[in-house]
Order: structure tokens, then sequence, then C-alpha cells
């Protein structure tokens, strides 16, 4: 990726007060449209950047100790930087603890030496827990950069780790 | 003459390799109808190709497979992956579907395919007989929400369309956070036009204008199938100012959750779609009478709004004579874990556990013998052989100190360490806990640290008391079934296998 594509990691994350304003107007004047903001400026920035707090406060005429308490409740919202290139989620529910989650989470934490919601030094990989992804006839199950992954064993996922790149 | 193959899009398909399968078919000129999924998912990915002797179809399909079955196809020669018609398969002649009757056999984007396929009679008789008499059909029915409370649907239509007020919604719980189950998510990838007709007709029966649909984000595929069925259904008049041409209104949102499992408490769910912190409220009041943005509202799950079209169609005494003592009609059992034939099974409540598991799903796929069964998601207990002879029934299942919940049953073979799966139900709901109430915040921690005591030190009597003292508590105590039903889990563990709780 070439410095100063506006998709690369380092512009994306960065603050653009413009951009913030935009991904939050259509939602502004929706009843309970916080949530659906949350989730654009995320989906702007792969994370909720702190001057967006304060945005947010004055677009919903909130305190900014509300609009924090909203965001870092639920476990989808960032607030401390961008995910890795990668995100790998993995899920640990019953289901799929059934059919050896716990042992591909293992292999997963030791191929990718990261913990639960650890992102790599280099920006590469963030791994996530995952409490059901509706996979659970066909587990152990997870969630590569959004795709979702079926029947994983430690050889589909050294597979997948490898085919992802850096 | 282009061959047509009927290709599932359902997550299940996706996670198993079925986007490489459509570009073999597509490479192969092969036009693809994307339907949703027929439920059995260890023959995923799931192709049916049409033949001159109708829909023939193969599984689990990989992309290099796909050249082998087209040339047998033509050849009307036998392939190692048929299935033949999948309508005689036994798994699927065993069950009565009725929610699931048109999921992967219609395109789920097509509001023609659904109505060609019996959709819509229903909306269209319930806007016909009016909303007192679709009242009193559902509550004949004795349908009873499926999200796990069992509560009689009709009954809430009836708070709701008494409450005062011009202002009333509908609210769809599409959060289905049940480890096991996926019944909701099947049906909204493979059938979305049914949720937006049962909600319609809910809407036309309690005088709500605004239904929103709250879909976990875990979701991303039935999100997208879900939107672009209400887009269509507005574009053709089935939502909008005017429902299929009558004086009443409806309109539908999507809402997306955001990673919390408590958010698939209906008050929480609220808070959430009203932009809050996704804490459980105390009631009363109950949402028929001051819900989203104080309105009253009517909150299903997914499997109750899309029973409604089922009833309007045959009538309250079709689905009524369904069943099993108070819980009547179908409903969709979901098969999963260490499971031979993990699916979706759609029966009249009666069938027992054992039959569930073995006859049906075929025993472990392990080929390990079966030692646990936990029925309904991580709030359900875990059920030995033992009980296998329960009814899958409401009362059936409490009187045994379980429930059925979403109706997601998991299965364990005998390497499962049930002290380890107690610690863990602890363990999640701590994770999980919205916080307002104190039996659930702080009595999940003490929980795991006393399962913590018990497996370290020898004499564990004293904290084994502490630890059933504590599930009394937290039963009785909490705000929310999330505190109040996490001692199903651990207690049954503690009931049923007792061995597995000593120091190691």
């Amino acid at each position: 990726m070439k410095a100063g594509d506006v998709n690369s990691a380092a512009t994306r994350g960065a603050w653009s007060e413009d951009r913030a304003r935009a991904a939050v107007a259509p939602h502004a004047a929706v009843p309970g449209g916080l949530l659906p903001a949350l989730h654009a400026l995320q989906a702007e920035f792969g994370f909720v950047p702190k001057p967006a707090i304060a945005l947010l406060a004055h677009e919903f005429n909130l305190s900014r100790a509300e609009v924090f308490g909203v965001a870092s409740f639920y476990h989808d919202f960032r607030l401390d930087g961008p995910a890795g290139r990668h995100v790998l989620k993995l899920c640990r529910a019953e289901a799929c603890q059934a059919v050896g989650a716990e042992r591909i989470a293992a292999a997963a934490q030791a191929a990718l030496k990261l913990g639960w919601s650890e992102t790599s030094s280099d920006g590469a990989w963030t791994l996530e827990p995952a409490y059901c992804l509706g996979l659970c006839a066909s587990g152990p199950s997870a969630m590569l950069n959004g795709e979702p992954v079926g029947r994983l064993d430690e050889t589909k996922l050294a597979e997948l780790i490898e085919q992802a790149g850096p | 003459m282009t061959v047509r193959a009927r290709l599932s899009h359902d997550t299940a398909s996706v996670a198993l390799g079925g986007k490489a399968v459509a570009r073999a078919l597509r490479e192969a000129g092969v036009e693809i109808v994307p339907v949703g999924s027929r439920g059995l998912f260890w023959l995923e990915p799931f192709v049916e190709v049409r033949t001159a002797s109708g829909w023939q179809a193969f599984g689990p399909v990989a992309a290099t497979d796909v050249a082998g079955i087209l040339e047998a196809v033509r050849n009307a020669a036998p392939h190692a992956l048929s299935l033949g018609r999948i309508e005689d398969h036994p798994f699927l002649k065993a069950q009565t579907r009725l929610t699931f009757a048109r999921c992967g056999t219609v395109d789920p984007a097509s509001l023609q395919d659904y109505e060609t396929e019996g959709g819509l009679a229903g909306l269209k008789h319930a806007i016909e007989i009016g909303p007192k008499a679709i009242r009193d059909e559902i509550l004949a029915s004795g349908l009873r929400g499926r999200g796990g409370a069992g509560f009689p649907a009709g009954i809430k239509w009836n708070g709701a369309a008494d409450a005062p007020g011009d202002v009333k919604y509908l609210v769809c719980n599409a959060d289905e956070g049940d480890s096991g189950t996926y019944a909701d998510r099947m049906l909204m990838e493979g059938d979305p036009f049914l949720l937006i007709e049962g909600m319609a007709i809910a809407a036309v029966a309690t005088g709500a204008t605004k239904g929103y649909i709250y879909i976990r984000s875990e979701y991303p595929i039935a999100i997208a199938a879900m939107r672009r069925a209400i887009a269509v259904a507005r574009d053709k008049g089935l939502l909008g100012a005017s429902v299929l041409g009558s004086a009443f209104a409806f309109d539908l949102e999507v809402r997306v959750g955001a990673g919390s499992y408590v958010c698939g408490e209906e008050t929480a769910l609220l808070e959430s779609i009203e932009g809050r912190r996704g804490q459980v409220r105390a009631k009363p009041p109950l949402p028929v009478h001051s819900g989203l943005f104080g309105k009253p509202t009517v909150i299903h799950n997914v499997l109750t709004f899309a029973a409604a079209p089922t009833i309007l169609t045959k009538g309250a005494g079709f689905y009524r004579d369904l069943g099993l003592g108070r819980s009547r009609g179908t409903m969709p059992i979901q098969l999963a874990g260490d499971i031979k034939h993990g699916g979706l099974f759609e029966t009249p409540f009666g069938i027992t556990l054992g039959e569930l598991v073995n006859d049906i799903g075929g025993g472990t796929a392990s080929g390990r013998p079966i030692r646990a069964v936990q029925v309904g998601g991580p709030l359900g207990a875990y059920f030995p052989p033992a009980l296998f002879d329960t009814p899958f029934d409401y009362e059936a299942f409490t009187a045994k100190g379980g429930l059925i919940g979403h109706g997601g049953v998991v299965v364990f073979n005998d390497t499962v360490d049930m002290a380890h799966q107690a610690r863990f139900a602890m363990e999640f709901c701590a994770v999980e806990s919205c916080g307002k109430c104190t039996p659930c915040r702080i009595g999940s921690v003490r929980g795991m640290e006393t399962i913590d005591k018990i497996l370290k030190e020898p004499a564990n009597a004293a904290q084994m008391a502490l630890l059933r003292d504590l599930c009394d508590t937290m039963k009785s105590g909490s705000l929310c079934a999330l505190g109040g039903f996490v001692p199903y889990p651990v207690l049954s563990a503690i009931d049923h296998f007792p061995e597995d709780f000593v120091a190691r």
C-alpha cells in the first residue's frame, strides 16, 4: 500500500473532523441514532477516535460522559485505535467448545503470538474472541476479515493465516 | 440449454467454501439461483441442480466436484455426492416445516418467488378480517414467544392494541446470541419476506406503524439480506403508507447491534435501539405499555413474528392441533456441537431430547459417547443421557430444571469437563453483565472464584454449599434472565455431574 493512499491504514485512522461530520450526519436526526453513528465512525476511521466523542456529544445533545459510556459499553467499538490489517475472530461459545474451539484458540494464539483482543506490534493481526457466529452446526467457527469460516482445524487455520498475507 | 442450480448463500455455506463453488458453477456456465439453506449443515455447501426429473441435490460440494456433478447430471449417471430429491431425505421428511417451508427453495431477494410459493396469503387475509379478528386468531393458536420466555403472543398483541396512544412500535429481537442457535439467522438469510409479512400482520393487528429489527453485528449476511428484502418490500408496496393497498401504514428499519449479549434481553435491546448502553430496565412497566421511546411496544423474537403468516393462512386450529400440552405449533430446533447431523429440525413440540440427538442427529460426529446436552443456549441446563426421555416442551423442561430457550441443542461428548463448563457460564455472565444489578454483576465473578476454589481445595463441601447459595441469590435476585438463568447451567452441572467438581 502506498503512502498517501486514501485507504491506507494510517490515513484511515487519522482524525478528520470533516470526515467525522459526514459519517455522523445521516444519523444525527434519527431517533436513537447514536449506535448507528458510532458504527459509521468506526467504519470510517477503523475505530472511534477521541475527538469524535465530543462531536457526538454536541450532535446528540448529550454529555461526553454519556457518549463515552455508550461507546465503551459495546464490545464492537474500538476506542484505542484501529484493529490490525487482518482481524481474526474466533468463536469461544459452547457449541464450538464442544468440537474443539479451545484447541483452535490455543493454536491461533501461538501462531499469531497474541492474546485475546491484542493487536500485533506491526499492525498485521488482531485476535478477537466471539461468542457465537451462528455457525453452531459447523464449528469450530471463525470470522476472518468479515468472512465466515467453518469446520476449522489446525491445518485450515495455518492456511488461512498464511493466505491472508502480511 | 442453460443448466440451473440452486446454491445456498447462507453464512454456513459461505463459511464452508460456498463462494468457490459459486465461481466453479459460473465458470461452467451454470445459472445460479441464490437461495437460503435447507438447514442440513453437514451437507453444506449444498447444491441442487435442475434436471429433467426435477431438482437433484448434492452435498457437501467442493469447487473441484462441480465438473463431475455436471457431467453426471448430463448423463443421468450416479455421483458419489448425489442425495437425490432432497425432500425425500429422512432428515427433512421427518420434519413439519411451517416457518422454514420455503427456506432453501426461494431466492431471498425475490418477492415474486415468495408470493408464488404461498407468501403474503396470511397478510392479505389479515387485512380482510381486521385487527380484532387477527388477535383472536393468534390467541386461539396458542402461539408462545419463541425467544425463550414462552409468553402467549396473543396477550402481548392485545395489550399493545388496548394501550392508549397513537404511536406504537414493533420490535423484532434478532439478537440471536445463544450458542447453538442459528434459526433466526437462517430465516433472515433464506426467507426474509416471511419475517416482514409476520411483522406487517402484527402491525395491522396492534396499530403499530413502525417496526425495528435489531440484528446482531455478528450476522453481516443476515443484515444485508434483511435490508435488501425491506427495500424490495417498500418498492412493491408491501411496506409503506399503504400496506398492500390497504388503509394500514407500516415501515421497517434494521438496527445493528454492537457485540453485546445482554442486548438480547428485551429491555436492554430497547435501550440499545434508543442509543444507550444496553442496560436492562426493571419491569413493570411492561414494554406493551411503555416500551420503545416510552410507547406501547410488541417485542418478539424472529420466529414468533414468522409464525404469524402460517397461523393466518392455515387458521388457528391447524396450528393449535400441533404440539404438546401448553406448547402449541412447531418449534424450529437447532442441533449443534458434536453432532453427526447438525442442522435445523422444525417439528411439533413433544419430540424427546433423545430422539433429537440420537435418532435425528445421529449421535456425535466424533463417534464418542454423548455425555451432556445443553439445551437453550449459555443459560440453559446441561442434561445427561438419563434425561433423554424429556419431551421438548416448555413445561416439561422446566420440571426437569432446564429450559428450551430459543431451541438450541448443543451436544458434548465424554471429553467435556463439566466443572469447566460451569465456570465458563459464570465467566460469560461476568463478561456480558450489563452491570445494573448486583447479583449478576458481582455474583458471576464470585461464582467463578468459588468454582476455582472448589477445583483447588480437597475438602470443598463448604464452597459447594456457598456456590449453591450464590446460585439461589442470582436466580431470585437478578433483574433479567442473564444473571437469573446462569444458575441453570451451573446447578445442572453440579447435580448431574458431581464427579467433576473435585480438586485436581
